[in-house]
């Protein structure tokens, strides 16, 4: 594994410790168990070729490349100014509005899209408020562009916190040089600043991406017929296991297209400077402060206080009518508990990955990356069977127990962290840890004082992903999780499946505020660290 | 960070160690396709009366089915209690259930059970229209299920044609009047353009919020709104007339699995479930129809004597990939 770096060290030849190559390939054997899985499902399929190439399904794949194209963009639009009012300038209250932004998050789509419905549906909550002014109905919410803005309200943080933590870390110094050099502040932006934040841009969009093809609640709800839910289709009503599996093959494919068009968007470019940094002026907004906090009162509005006024409204309406809510605090704890296991998990996982591919690039560090990649986009229930057949039959001393569970999680939300991790250490100068080899202290060491505080910020914001993620997820933990281990996803599930809003407005109320702790700290350490 | 990490690990080292519960013979592992909310008390009820250990998995019916499929010979289940016969039939048709005893099979009626002795239906469920009250009466309601396909109820119908039970109607509909029928039907309704729903819950919603003015459901979902909203929920439920595929009465069930090292705790847990307790409970608290007789039925729910259901053996509806086909050539699904 003897790799020649870029142009600019053309001069030595660095070789990857092979602690962190077996970690990493380890880590990208695990991260392929869903994907064997569905060869072996698929192959037992006698018409893999006729299911993928009916005019059905290749119509159904381009609308699902569609979306998750539209979602990216449109989350990548909504981030880029929230993401530059929130680090860059002196708009009020930058930290409450940092906080904000980034839980959406926390909603699990199902319920975003079931709110949006109550909300904006024909018949719904606002038209109700309309009727009086005689409007009868509102446009219809389903399809295409109903899918399309409650994934894009509820995963354009995957977008935002990866790009505030790269503005933050953004170096004056190029600016001001662009400015310096005649360019005007627009040109700086667009030819100097931009540039640098593609890392960011593109490890969100991606996870944006992957999220949409991934996603079943969002599409079901809202009668969007993507390729997930076809699969789903197939699961439920067929009892289908091998064509579900052939279309799930297709994502992935999907998947590691979209993985590809991130590396190339990330180019190869380095993305810290060798001269001494300079912290990042603040912009001044002036008069502009109006019309920016309209834009971000709107934006927590839409996608943050109207969910949660529908889940109060629920449980009030629920309340009334003398519905019990019982005690869910045990399932709250539990929710705790396996989703920090799975983001300590996911950055263990994560670390190996991230160091071998960013500072050994090559081949095979490629291939481990991207297989990493796949999980996130599978419909959760395909990697929950896969986990199921594996356990099951060749580890049944771990079937159904928190560690496998734990296990699951990590497979679809690694890729969380991995961005994250990675965004961090394409940051920070190889040359530090150079020096400090050069200064006699061992590899681990090095490791230790040096590489792993400049990737704390990284490592904390994709612990945060994972957590949030995990604490809504739901088919792998009704299949996974020890007998009787009922988490908040699983209580906000049951309750709507019986139509008890009001107790599964309760559930997913606590969900929120239990995220929200989490969030605030990290968020504020962010906006506090200089 | 690392501070934090290793505590966590180290809990979930713990954690392992304490989840190795064994699945032994004094306990019975359940898999429910049926909610926690609505069966947990009478399994609790069983648990104690029996004194045997019961854990139970919650999930939904199909994709435990296809739990307990990829299990295969390494299942911990020793009985699947699911939500339709389709599931049921599934695992049946894989070779996965045990034959049941005839002290278990002779307390329910033939037609809600397997025709090889597989899995017994536990309640009953009839498909009902629900229609809203603000802009129809019964009267106005056809007695045949193909009275919809006529042009008066175009952009009226809601339906889901992704959910289990209405795609187990479609099956009987099949097996009742035939493929061609079933697919005059379909388009039929089709050409109504229909409002799609991704399950009868929110089926009955848009029934009552007036979204569309009648939805094919299951009867049971209309009660549970009618306990949080009160009277004034402004759907209601209408059976089609006599023998009419539309008044299908399909069954939540259970089986034995072949695997089960509990047989006597499995075999015991299907009496009680057909003993006058548990049937009572089904009737009074899910709404249910019970299967046995003698079991007197929720106020204002018509009994299955006056529906008269279709004469239909439940073991038919098994086909449900050529239900898919058609769903899928029709365009009902994609």
């Amino acid at each position: 594994m003897a790799l020649t770096f870029g142009a600019f060290r053309r001069s030595y030849t660095l070789r990857a410790p092979p602690l962190v190559g077996v970690l990493a390939a380890g880590v990208g054997a695990a991260m392929l168990l869903p994907l064997v899985y569905l060869v072996i499902r698929a192959s037992e399929h006698g018409t893999v070729f006729e299911t993928l190439t009916r005019a059905s399904t290749i119509e159904t794949l381009i609308r699902t490349c569609l979306l998750a194209a539209a979602v990216t963009a449109a989350a990548i639009l909504i981030s880029l100014p929230a993401a530059w009012l929130t680090t860059r300038t002196d708009l009020p209250f930058r930290g409450v509005w940092s906080v904000l932004f980034s839980l959406p998050l926390v909603f699990p789509s199902y319920v975003g899209a079931f709110v949006l419905v109550a909300a904006l549906g024909p018949r719904g909550i606002v038209q109700n408020w309309l009727e009086p002014l005689g409007v009868d109905r509102l446009p219809e919410i389903y399809g295409f562009w109903g899918a399309w803005l409650a994934i894009t309200l509820f995963t354009f943080p995957y977008v935002l916190i990866p790009l505030r933590a790269a503005m933050k870390g953004l170096d004056q110094s190029m600016d001001d040089a662009a400015r310096s050099l005649g360019a005007s502040s627009f040109g700086t932006f667009f030819r100097v600043t931009l540039p640098q934040l593609r890392p960011a841009l593109a490890a969100g969009g991606l996870l944006v991406a992957l999220y949409t093809l991934s996603d079943f609640g969002a599409v079901s709800i809202l009668r969007f017929d993507s390729l997930t839910r076809v699969i789903f289709i197939q699961y439920k009503s067929a009892f289908d296991r091998s064509e579900a599996a052939s279309l799930a093959l297709l994502l992935a494919a999907v998947a590691l297209a979209a993985v590809w068009i991130e590396s190339m968007t990330r180019g190869k470019a380095r993305y810290h400077s060798e001269a001494v940094r300079r912290t990042p002026k603040i912009v001044r907004l002036g008069g502009w402060r109006w019309p920016a906090l309209v834009f971000c009162v709107s934006l927590v509005m839409i996608s943050l206080v109207l969910p949660a006024s529908v889940l109060v409204y629920w449980l009030v309406r629920g309340l009334d009518a003398g519905q019990s809510v019982s005690f869910i605090g045990s399932a709250a704890v539990n929710s705790v508990q396996v989703s920090s296991l799975a983001a300590a998990a996911a950055i263990l996982f994560a670390l190996p990955v991230a160091v071998f591919s960013v500072r050994y690039p090559g081949a095979l560090s490629r291939l481990i990356e991207r297989a990493s990649y796949t999980g996130f986009a599978l419909p959760g229930i395909s990697i929950a069977l896969a986990l199921v057949f594996f356990g099951a039959n060749y580890a049944p001393w771990i079937y159904q127990t928190l560690p496998l569970l734990v296990f699951a999680y990590v497979v679809r939300f690694m890729p969380q962290a991995l961005g994250a991790s990675r965004a961090s250490l394409l940051q920070t100068n190889p040359k530090t840890e150079e020096a400090a080899r050069g200064l006699g202290k061992g590899k681990l060491a090095v490791f230790r004082r040096i590489t792993l505080p400049q990737l704390l910020p990284g490592l904390s914001t994709g612990a945060l992903l994972v957590f949030l993620t995990a604490i809504k997820e739901l088919p792998a933990t009704l299949l996974l999780s020890p007998i009787g281990f009922s988490t908040l996803a699983t209580e906000i599930w049951a309750s709507t499946n019986e139509a008890m809003f009001a107790r599964a407005a309760a559930a997913a109320i606590l969900l929120v505020l239990i995220a929200a702790i989490p969030t605030t700290i990290v968020v504020l350490r962010e906006q506090r660290a200089r | 960070m690392i501070r934090l990490v290793v505590p966590l690990l180290a809990l979930l080292a713990l954690s392992a160690i304490v989840a190795c519960g064994g699945d032994d013979a004094e306990t019975l592992t359940i898999y429910s396709g049926r909610s926690e909310t609505l069966v947990k008390p009478i399994l609790d009820q069983f648990a104690e009366e029996s004194g045997v250990k019961v854990r139970v998995r919650y999930g939904d019916t199909a994709e435990l089915a296809a739990t307990i499929l990829e299990e295969g010979g390494n299942s911990p289940a020793d009985v699947f209690f699911a939500q339709d016969a389709g599931a049921l039939g599934a695992l049946a048709d894989a070779g996965l259930l045990k034959t049941l005893p005839n002290m278990i099979l002779d307390l329910a009626p033939s037609q809600y059970r397997s025709r090889a002795d597989l899995w017994v239906g536990i309640s009953g469920r009839a498909r009902v229209v629900a229609y809203n009250t603000d802009v129809l009466s019964p009267d106005d309601l056809p007695d045949s299920i193909f009275g919809f396909t006529d042009p008066e109820w175009e952009g009226r119908i809601g339906w889901a044609p992704q959910n289990g039970s209405f795609q187990a109607f479609v099956t009987g509909l099949r097996v009742l009047e035939g493929d061609d029928a079933a697919r005059d039907w379909l388009e039929g309704i089709l050409a109504n353009d229909p409002t799609e729903y991704p399950n009868n819950t929110t089926s009955v919603e848009g029934v009552a919020n007036g979204e569309v003015d009648v939805a094919f459901v299951n009867h049971y979902y209309l009660y549970r709104f009618l306990d949080e909203e009160g009277d004034g929920f402004k759907a209601r439920n209408y059976y089609t007339g006599p023998g009419d595929a539309g008044s299908l009465v399909n069954i939540a069930g259970a089986g034995i699995l072949k695997t089960t090292n509990s047989n006597d705790l499995a075999e015991q847990f299907l009496k009680y479930m057909l003993g006058t307790t548990a049937q009572q409970y089904f009737a009074d608290e899910t709404y249910e129809y019970p299967v046995i007789a003698g079991i007197a039925i929720q106020e204002g729910l018509v009994p299955l004597a006056e529906v008269r259901p279709p004469d239909i053996d439940l073991s038919d509806l098994s086909d449900l990939n050529g239900t898919l086909d058609l769903l899928r050539e029709t365009g009902a699904l994609p």
